[in-house]
């Protein structure tokens, strides 16, 4: 794990700052934490966690309750025009775009070595050794430099929390695997969070 | 010669220039001989109004672009906003083309334009998907700069160019069976305005229209949404506002008087500085924003009254790039240049008010169009409302907005909401009467625009044509 540590300036990550607090106040988090700075991975972890209970809170009681369980109304990707629920895959990205919005300096994306959406498909050295390594089922963790900035990259498996996820998967046409099932994991959170003082 | 002679010279010299060049900035008169380039046709009327988009140290901003567009990017479901090339894993691709920044690919004051207001080389899409040869085989064959291509990709405003609606839209016949747009009908109502503006002449749905307005007449358990109609015994103006009859017969026949709008509810304008309230003969677009909010905001962000937004003098078609009368050069645009005070007939505003100041080829073509067939036959009587098509109904379109489970429409009076690139106008105004394979190639013909529509497309777009073949092949037929 990297010694580098972050020191956050609560004016740029607002969100940030309230994460870490609860993570760090939080046992079993993991990570280790020192006085004026808190480490890249306690800050990816507790994201992470943020994150991943966000979306299968989304994907189970939302899409695969009201779309594939009572039938009331289907996730299109196009959600707008159907007047459908968002496709999980998108209330991610939406949310992680308006992250960025807000002017957040962590990012992160769903990437999959299986991706619907070839833009999807992981793309830095840390992303292809982060995508392969999760296939375990265990955390990946690395710095990366991306156009001259140093970053924590983590990657962490993405299973299918439900039958919808699976369902979509393998009925898509544009999808490169459609054998997926319950409990597979069908891609990656990739989080990065910046390691340069800014 | 004293040796703080060449300082003095400097200093003099630094002055002088200083003056000369920067005392444009300041005189908004000045400043036009000190523009870097030629404007592009979107920005030409405010390019006196450096602010509006400069920094004075900081270039242009996104801040100043979306200031004005970012409503429609957001509203239009914008497939490539600037948050989907913030994240780092996209860096490499930001290189290459910075598409977090707006003026990358739309500069002002320079001569080289490849698309419509796009400044960068036609083959930008490749950057980042250059893979869709290979993942697409159907797209092999297509030049790299043609991907934008009227009836294939819009890189901002894809909503009636994505596949599956495309596949939804197959086979339908060039004209529908139901040939009308929405009529209008109840808009929003303004808190604190003295009356609803449900429409100055809003038009009561025929009986075969199909219901798709909420009706603005209805009495809720509140009582009635207006206060009742005047007539002319009502009539509020002070003496000093004279007393002309005609004026006063025409403002009964309206809906202002039906819907309790008197005399003061607009000449009686408030002096924003001292609170005092003072009749005004003459009137400007704030005294009709007070209950049209969203009428004028269109107005304010299109090419008609953009010049006000940037507190500018007021547009006139002898400002314009398009040919116009010369009659009318020095006419200055307001809602009344084309709602005719009093009267407000929107019929008029439709058609009339546009042929009286354009005189383009589209323009100039109009009336020999099917569409002003209709138009006439329409206003009439001799057709359903809804079914003729007057400029307005492309360029000002009726939109339909869903609010609390009802439907409301609402004209767009931002003339160039649609208008470029022009499939966007494919789901705003074309397929309400037509067919997306047919709208797709007439709008794609450059001389069918210029024919105003009259005749046949001359080219074809195949894009539902690859949308089909995709689906056969997905469902194994």
């Amino acid at each position: 794990m990297s010694t580098t540590f972050l020191t956050l300036t609560a004016s740029k990550v607002g969100l940030t700052v309230g994460l870490l607090a609860i993570a760090a106040a939080t046992p079993g988090c993991g990570g280790k934490t020192e006085a004026g700075g808190i480490s890249p991975q306690v800050m990816a972890d507790s994201l992470y966690s943020v994150i991943a209970a966000d979306r299968a809170t989304y994907t189970i009681e939302v899409v695969n309750r009201l779309q594939d369980k009572e039938k009331v109304i289907k996730a299109d990707e196009h959600f707008q025009d159907a007047k459908a629920l968002p496709l999980p895959a998108q209330m991610f990205r939406m949310g992680a775009e308006r992250v960025q919005k807000n002017g957040a300096t962590f990012s992160y994306s769903l990437l999959s070595q299986w991706p619907i959406n070839k833009q999807n498909a992981p793309k830095t050295e840390a992303e292809k050794a982060g995508l392969k390594a999760i296939e375990s089922g265990k955390n990946f963790y690395t710095e990366e430099t991306i156009a001259g900035k140093k970053y924590f990259t983590a990657a962490y498996p993405d299973k299918a929390v439900a039958e919808a996820c699976g369902n979509c998967h393998n009925a898509h046409q544009d999808s490169p695997r459609k054998d997926f099932k319950l409990g597979d994991i069908i891609g990656g959170v990739v989080i990065r969070i910046p390691l340069d003082k800014s | 010669m004293s040796p703080r002679l060449p300082v003095i010279c400097f200093a003099l010299v630094t002055v002088i220039l200083g003056g000369y060049y920067g005392a444009p900035f300041f005189h908004q008169g000045d400043q036009l001989a000190h523009l870097p380039g030629e404007t592009s046709h979107a920005h030409h009327q405010i390019e006196l109004a450096c602010d509006q988009c400069h920094t004075p140290f900081g270039g242009v901003k996104n801040e100043a672009c979306s200031k004005c567009h970012g409503e429609a990017l957001t509203s239009e479901n914008d497939s490539h906003p600037d948050g989907k090339f913030t994240d780092p894993r996209n860096a490499e691709r930001s290189a290459g083309l910075d598409a977090r920044s707006c003026v990358t690919c739309h500069r002002e004051h320079v001569p080289d334009r490849t698309l419509v207001g796009v400044t960068v080389p036609g083959d930008f899409c490749v950057k980042c998907h250059a893979d869709v040869f290979e993942e697409r085989p159907s797209h092999k064959d297509f030049a790299t700069d043609s991907c934008s291509n009227a009836g294939c990709h819009n890189f901002h405003d894809n909503r009636a160019l994505y596949e599956d609606f495309l596949v939804k839209h197959l086979h339908e016949p060039e004209q529908l069976a139901n040939l009308r747009v929405p009529l209008r009908g109840a808009s929003q109502i303004v808190a604190g305005a003295s009356a609803t503006d449900a429409g100055a002449d809003a038009e009561a749905p025929d009986a075969s229209a199909d219901a798709q307005t909420t009706d603005p007449t209805e009495p809720t358990d509140a009582g009635p949404p207006w206060p009742k109609a005047l007539t002319a015994k009502d009539r509020d103006a002070p003496t000093e506002a004279g007393d002309d009859p005609a004026l006063t017969t025409e403002w009964v026949k309206t809906a202002h008087s039906g819907a309790g709008v008197n005399c003061k509810g607009c000449h009686q304008q408030t002096d924003p500085a001292s609170g005092a309230a003072a009749w005004q003969s003459k009137l400007d677009h704030t005294a009709c924003a007070g209950c049209h909010r969203a009428e004028d905001t269109g107005f304010l962000q299109g090419l008609h009254g953009m010049r006000l937004a940037s507190k500018l003098p007021p547009m006139t078609p002898g400002l314009a790039q398009l040919p116009m009368k010369a009659d009318m050069s020095h006419a200055q645009l307001g809602c009344n240049s084309c709602h005719k005070a009093h009267t407000f007939d929107t019929s008029y505003a439709a058609v009339e008010a546009c042929i009286g100041c354009h005189d383009d080829q589209h323009t100039l073509a109009y009336k020999a169009s099917r569409h002003f067939l209709l138009w006439e036959q329409e206003q009439q009587g001799k057709a359903a409302k809804g079914t003729g098509v007057s400029c307005a109904t492309c360029h000002l379109p009726r939109e339909v907005h869903q609010e609390g489970g009802h439907s409301r429409v609402q004209v767009q009076h931002n003339q160039n909401a649609n208008l470029r690139p022009n499939d966007k106008m494919l789901r705003s105004v074309c397929m309400s009467c037509h067919g997306l394979g047919f709208s797709i190639d007439a709008l794609a013909d450059p001389e069918m625009t210029r024919r105003n529509f009259n005749g046949r497309p001359g080219r074809h777009v195949t894009s539902l044509e690859m949308a089909e073949k995709r689906l056969k092949k997905k469902t194994g037929e």
